[in-house]
């Protein structure tokens, strides 16, 4: 009992992990139909400004005086940077592809992907670059279970960005236009909205969700490298495909199953196929239900 | 007419690549008018809308607004200056509510109380909107979703209101109600109408003066009452034989 419950809280951790990736995939997908395969790179590269900033104010002394408002700040960078790097891509690689065939922006995704992984080996080295131990000690412990205070705070995060995410595009007028975009553009520029701004818009908000994951999982494992955003990328689009690609709810809920089978896979059946439960999950789905357990039925969520 | 018009097309050609679409068309919609364009399916009339949006570029011609060159311009400036189009289809967001469909229509305003008080406006307009309010759009019946279309047009007070074939699939007596509304927002708003549509018979009732399209080009124009006494329009386009 002990075990499945310090599993299922594990699950949890990495399953909004997960989640937080996943919906970059599914909102670029529902706006343009593109399967953004650098979108593991976002993840990467925000793990990078984490450790890079982190790194910096730990010099400086601040991560040791303010851990907190540190880790806030540096996530906020992060964010940004990686909102904006997202937003370069979709200018330089797939905006000129934008009426050509599906085939050809998908592949000018792989050859982004593989641009931005070298270009992070280049510029931050083969090696695994440690974060900066100052929230790595400490948790709760209930018997045998424990709970880490990064933990906690990696799903109060998690919870607070899906919350913002699921707001701002089902509440606000901008997530309305990123909706009415992604259903009809030529009825979206009929009603005065400008679906490149829009479509700009997902790629920053998707990579900013994927940096900030990308963060959280470096503070979580303590390192990061230039080849992270590689498994988990593929591991959280098979979490969007099985939420219903295209779906902002089943994209959370996919991740969340994807984290789950996975640690729970790892603990009950083997630690060595811990890679090997989401692609399996990933078959399933598309030879079952290609359009995802949310898929068509459940319409009101797809973006 | 003394006055300038409002929308002026002047030997406007289009393509899709090989096919030429429209082979130089040539229009005049003045200020307060309903002006109605009817033709067969496939004469170029969706097309015509479409160039006149921005939506479809021009292979030549120009489009004047307002006195103003618009061609070219990017299809989402043009609902801010007040030209606003009701496709064919309706198009309306179907994964939206009703009136987020309508909060759309007003996308590039800011003044929350004055889109407030339009969304009561097309409300008292369209009643059976109102009460499907939190309904998808894409749930609502074809009449309903034309209401909706016209509405969500409305909310952008638009100046120059294109209309393609508003009563395309609908019953005989919605179709009646829809033009009871286009003459309404004609006479009370004094919005300026180009309308078109198959539907000649009711096109032509509605509107002051017609033009007819035929394979990408207009071969008539005249006052909408000459156009539905004419014995050849009434053969080609009313049914007579
Ligand atoms: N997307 C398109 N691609 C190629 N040809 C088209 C396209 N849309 C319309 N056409 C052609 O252009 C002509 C005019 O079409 P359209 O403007 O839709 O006519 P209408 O609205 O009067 O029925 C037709 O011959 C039609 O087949
Ligand atoms: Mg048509």
């Amino acid at each position: 009992m002990e075990f499945f419950l310090q599993q299922l809280i594990n699950g949890l951790t990495l399953g909004g992990i997960y989640a937080l990736i996943a919906l970059g995939y599914t909102m670029v997908y529902g706006i343009i139909q593109l399967i953004n395969f650098a979108h593991g790179e976002f993840f990467a590269a925000g793990g990078y400004m984490g450790v890079i900033l982190l790194s910096f104010l730990a010099g400086q002394g601040y991560l040791q005086t303010h851990p907190w408002l540190c880790l806030g700040g540096a996530m906020l960078l992060a964010m940004v940077f990686c909102a904006f790097l997202a937003m370069a891509v979709e200018k330089v690689a797939y905006m000129p592809l934008r009426k050509s065939t599906r085939l050809a922006a998908l592949v000018s995704a792989l050859g982004m992907s593989i641009f931005l992984s070298n270009g992070l080996m280049l510029t931050q080295g083969v090696y695994d670059k440690p974060y900066p131990a100052a929230f790595s000690q400490g948790g709760f412990e209930f018997g045998n279970i424990v709970v880490s205070y990064l933990q906690i705070m990696i799903v109060l995060i998690t919870i607070g960005l899906l919350i913002f995410l699921n707001i701002l595009v089902f509440k606000t007028r901008i997530g309305k236009a990123m909706r009415a975009t992604a259903q009809d553009k030529v009825m979206s520029a009929l009603v005065g909205i400008n679906s490149n701004k829009i479509i700009s818009l997902t790629f920053a908000i998707g990579a900013s969700l994927a940096a900030a994951a990308g963060i959280m999982v470096g503070l979580y494992y303590g390192s990061v490298n230039y080849t992270m955003g590689f498994v988990p990328g593929i591991k959280a689009f098979a979490a969007a495909v099985l939420g219903g690609i295209g779906n902002i709810t089943g994209a959370m809920l996919g991740g969340l199953i994807i984290g789950m089978v996975e640690i729970f896979g790892a603990g009950y059946i083997s630690g060595q196929y811990k890679d090997v439960f989401a692609f399996i999950i990933l078959i399933a789905v598309l030879y079952f239900r290609p359009t995802g357990i949310m898929g068509e039925n459940v319409d009101d969520t797809r973006v | 007419m003394t006055t300038a018009p409002i929308l002026e097309l002047r030997d406007v050609h289009t393509s899709y690549g090989n096919i030429k679409a429209l082979k130089g068309i040539s229009l005049s919609v003045y200020p307060g008018e309903i002006v109605s364009i009817i033709g067969a399916n496939g004469a170029g009339k969706s097309t015509t809308l479409m160039s006149i949006c921005g939506i479809i570029p021009l292979k030549a011609g120009e489009v004047r607004y307002n006195g103003q060159a618009i061609q070219g311009k990017p299809a989402d400036l043009l609902p801010p200056m007040g030209l606003c189009q009701v496709p064919e289809g309706r198009r309306i967001f179907p994964r939206l509510s009703v009136e987020d469909n309508l909060d759309m229509g007003a996308f590039f305003r800011r003044d929350k109380d004055e889109i407030s008080k339009d969304r009561e406006h097309v409300f008292a307009l369209f009643p059976v909107l109102k009460d499907r309010r939190n309904q998808h759009g894409g749930t609502l019946s074809g009449g309903e979703q034309q209401m909706l279309a016209i509405g969500r047009a409305l909310m952008s007070r638009p100046k120059v209101l294109l209309l393609d074939e508003p009563s395309l699939g609908l019953a005989p007596l919605i179709v009646q109600k829809i033009f009871e509304i286009i003459n309404e927002i004609n006479r009370e708003d004094g919005t300026t109408i180009l309308l078109v549509e198959q539907n000649a018979n009711i096109a032509l009732q509605t509107a002051q003066r017609g033009y007819v399209l035929e394979t990408g080009a207009i071969i008539m124009e005249d006052e909408a009452q000459n156009l539905l006494n004419n014995p050849e329009i009434r053969k080609a386009y009313l049914g007579e034989s």
